[in-house]
């Protein structure tokens, strides 16, 4: 009794402190955000109080199974729910700013609905909120199986999923507001940012306790690239949002840091944000489920230890190279090119690790149409491992920097690599996680994957002639010596590559709102009556000698 | 699975993977394993290789931080040294011909064709740098905001010597005493003249400039504009350069020549703003832009000096 009077008091101490904050706001977007937090602490109390049974509610309505004493899978299913539900809103407003630079007019006129913020929301609702949940979610699946143990600390696994979800609520209603701390994939101000590092600080605890407690000899590869990724994201989190706020009832801060140093430091977190949000937490996520799909062991062992300590070394120290030909000393400018030049194998030893373990079961690709996915989002890491050191160079990146090539090359990352293998994990987990037979649907898993590599390839490539394009015209020079473009001449050049970008992107939310249809169904409870992947048709009329026919 | 993982463990982990005839190193998670395949020599020398290629680098660039300063590359190579080389040969290589047109009067520019030509495409970059965010790419305006330079329906002029002079000081630069400037008064708002009035004069101006057969309103609006407009505008419409009154007369409309835009002109003029480029330019880009402009189309010959020199407030 004590103990529930001590954590209604302390939700209801937290509402009313969230309340008089929202009353001693300065700026109207601080006192929504006060509001919003008041709002949670408020279900936390009525949660607390009530004492019913919500996570039985919770499981009823999402149909998850009860808990068998098995492993503690329900932040596992409610993180894969909120995957998909980010995903969507991330992938529709990518659309819609799409459409917005082909036609301006889509802006409405509103700063609310205008490109400057619905960008942010577009880039966090896919990196934060559709990977980050598909990271936390497959992250507490994995160290579980991989450990042969139930989740450290479950419930703090739980606040870690809501509190994450409640950053996500709060960096995205602040751009709209216009609240940003301008600082590239980390908008979100000041306050936002506490709340972040106390839950990521948290999901830190949970994942290093199941380790802590695993019963098995040894860590398995995924842990460390999970590992890698929970360390190094809190402490390019916590560096880069070094600010300081106007006043504690706002939403404005400054940076710690000026001028130069200020962008070096954002660029060191920017690009380790692809590093340790967008590529070792998803190989985490290869090294288990290619494996699994396949059925195959890992290919090598010690090519796993030796790309995977190459990448996080090298990795942290390429950030630089986002800014070439700036303000920056050229010393900064040459380290970050070097690096990012030698880290090339490094990254390519995930993709061939992942491919190579399909040595023995290449027959597959053809069979599985989650195995196919995996193997393109490999192909597309490789390829843009690949675009990246050679974008990195000087010379290459003189012509490719601020010009829609840098646009290809993450989407050809984001979209191959992350969005195909977080499609292929959600394929895999869905069925296990909800205790059924099989998904609704393995054809239409094949056309989501059609839809979305023809998406991809429509999107990559026309950015990819427009960032050429684009680059090409604004160096081009006369015979006298003048440039020869305008900068509103290569805008205006643009237009058909965007039309052709936002195809693309339509055919990649289309797939995916196949997804949505697919795990719908198949949580449902339904299967659908189709015909399998791979059939060799028997012939039984055929399947037999020729009669001798006696001669008349 | 489980039968075998406990048979492997029983066996020290280790076996032969049957498809790839390699071993196995021995741990198990959730039925994975690994194979104790070597890495990929390829992989291995490449990697190498960009290591070597690392190292080769930083020693002939800058690279490593010092206490003071930082280590500057054995080939003495700086950013800003190679943007100070590439700028110095191309000034040194444009030299003659910049040094050629500071030296000539722009009247005396068309004389000499090759000083001309090279003035339009110095001035076309100049152009697409500063002055497209405005009158566009091909100097065509933007209908009812700015006006466009490829016809010869000059505001203050359209020589060169007028052109170059309203580029240098602008156009209603309140802080600057040579610029270009006049006020036409808002006579709807400030109530100089009544509405019926103002309907009026818009039916006068349509008439001149044939869009409305003239009537008992055009008839009217002419003696209003005799008194308030012609002073600036001319008795016929006809425009006023000192002050950069518009022709009234033709097609061509800077904020719009339908009855509504009329009205609201006449109501609330807008009396548009440009920058004194003087103060940002050098002479001779201001040449080359005033070359340029020139060149569009509507370009004038150079009048020939009245009797009495330059007006009062030396603008040309």
């Amino acid at each position: 009794m004590d103990g529930l009077v001590t954590k209604a008091g302390g939700w209801l101490a937290l509402t009313l402190l969230a309340l008089v904050m929202a009353a001693l706001a300065v700026d109207a977007p601080f006192a929504v955000h006060m509001m919003i937090v008041a709002l949670a602490a408020l279900i936390m109390l009525c949660v607390t109080l009530t004492r019913a049974d919500y996570s039985g509610l919770l499981r009823g309505l999402l149909k998850m199974p009860a808990d068998q004493g098995a492993y503690d899978d329900d932040p596992v299913r409610w993180g894969v729910i909120a995957t998909i539900f980010w995903g969507v809103a991330g992938l529709a407003v990518g659309l819609y700013i799409a459409l917005q630079l082909a036609f301006p007019v889509l802006n409405l006129g509103l700063e609310y609905t205008s490109f400057g913020r619905l960008r942010p929301l577009h880039t966090s609702a896919v990196i934060f909120a559709f990977g980050g949940n598909a990271l936390i979610a497959t992250s507490y699946y994995v160290v579980q199986r991989t450990c042969r143990a139930r989740l450290a600390f479950p419930t703090a696994a739980r606040f870690v999923f809501w509190g994450y979800q409640l950053f996500i609520v709060l960096a995205a209603t602040g751009y709209l507001m216009g609240v940003t701390e301008a600082r590239e994939y980390a908008e979100p101000e000041w306050y936002v940012d506490l709340w972040l590092t106390v839950v990521w600080v948290v999901y830190l605890t949970v994942f290093v306790g199941t380790i802590v407690k695993r019963r098995e000899p040894h860590i398995y590869v995924a842990n460390w690239f999970y590992l890698s990724f929970i360390i190094t994201i809190a402490m390019l989190h916590i560096v880069n949002n070094l600010s300081v706020p106007v006043t504690i009832f706002g939403s404005k801060s400054y940076s710690a840091f000026a001028g130069v140093q200020d962008a070096l430091t954002q660029w060191w977190y920017g690009h380790n944000a692809v590093a340790f949000f967008l590529t070792t937490p998803f190989l985490a996520m290869m090294y288990y489920f290619v494996p699994k799909q396949a059925e195959r062991p890992v290919y090598s062992y010690r090519l796993s230890i030796i790309h995977f300590w190459s990448l996080i070394f090298l990795y942290i120290w390429a950030g630089p190279h986002h800014l070439h030909y700036t303000a920056l000393p050229d010393w900064a400018q040459t380290l970050g090119m070097v690096f990012s030049v030698i880290l090339w194998m490094p990254s390519w030893g995930g993709m061939i690790n992942g491919l190579m373990t399909l040595n023995g079961a290449w027959d597959k690709i053809r069979t599985d149409p989650i195995i196919r996915m995996m193997v393109v989002a490999l192909a597309f890491y490789g390829m843009a491992t690949f675009e990246g050191p050679m974008l990195s160079v000087k010379a290459f990146n003189s012509l490719s920097h601020y010009t829609e090539w840098t646009i290809a090359h993450v989407h050809a990352g984001a979209l191959g690599w992350n969005g195909m293998i977080t499609f292929a994990a959600v394929y895999y987990l869905v069925p296990r996680l909800w205790g059924l037979p099989r998904l609704y649907s393995l054809r239409m898993v094949n056309w989501h994957f059609w839809l979305a590599t023809l998406g991809i390839v429509f999107y990559a490539a026309s950015m990819w002639v427009a960032g050429i394009m684009q680059g090409l015209m604004w160096r081009e020079y006369g015979a006298d010596g003048y440039l020869v473009y305008s900068f509103a001449e290569s805008v205006a050049a643009m237009h058909p590559m965007y039309l052709i970008r936002a195809a693309g992107g339509a055919m990649y939310l289309a797939g995916f709102l196949i997804l949505v249809y697919n795990v719908w169904a198949t949580l449902a409870g339904k299967v659908r009556d189709e015909k399998p992947m791979t059939e060799t048709p028997y012939n039984a009329a055929a399947d037999r000698p020729l009669a001798p026919v006696p001669a008349e | 699975m489980a039968d075998t993982n406990d048979l492997l463990k029983s066996a020290g982990g280790k076996r032969i993977d049957e498809a790839t005839g390699t071993s196995t190193v021995g741990h198990e998670w959730d039925g994975i394993e690994e194979l104790d395949t070597p890495m990929p020599r390829w992989w291995l020398w490449s990697l190498y290789a960009t290591i070597v290629w690392g190292i080769a680098y930083v020693i002939l660039y800058p690279a490593w931080p010092m206490v003071h300063g930082a280590t500057e590359g054995v080939l003495g190579w700086s950013s800003r040294g190679q943007l100070e080389q590439e700028m110095q040969a191309d000034a040194k290589r444009r030299a003659p011909v910049m040094n050629a047109i500071a030296a000539t009067a722009i009247t005396d520019l068309p004389a000499k064709p090759e000083l001309m030509q090279a003035a339009v495409q110095g001035g076309g970059a100049a152009f697409r740098v500063h002055c497209v965010q405005c009158h566009g790419a091909g100097g065509a305006g933007v209908r009812k905001l700015y006006p466009s330079l490829t016809d010869d329906d000059w505001l203050w002029g359209g020589d060169l010597a007028t052109i170059e002079y309203t580029i240098t000081h602008g156009i209603r630069n309140p802080d600057h005493k040579a610029t270009r400037t006049s006020q036409m008064p808002a006579f709807g708002r400030d109530g100089i003249l009544e509405p019926a009035q103002i309907a009026d004069v818009v039916s006068f101006v349509r008439t001149i400039s044939h869009q409305e057969k003239p009537g008992a309103s055009s008839a009217r609006g002419a003696a209003i504009f005799e008194a308030n407009c012609s002073v600036c505008h001319g008795p016929a419409g006809q425009g006023g350069r000192q002050v950069g009154a518009p022709k009234l007369t033709d097609a061509i409309w800077l904020y719009g020549g339908d009855g509504a835009s009329l009205t609201a002109t006449i109501t609330q003029p807008r009396n548009g703003v440009m920058p004194r480029w003087g103060a940002r330019l050098d002479p001779v880009t201001i040449k080359m832009l005033a070359a340029y402009v020139y060149s569009l189309g509507g370009g004038e010959k150079t009048p020939v000096p009245a009797p009495e020199g330059q007006k009062v407030d030396g603008q040309p």
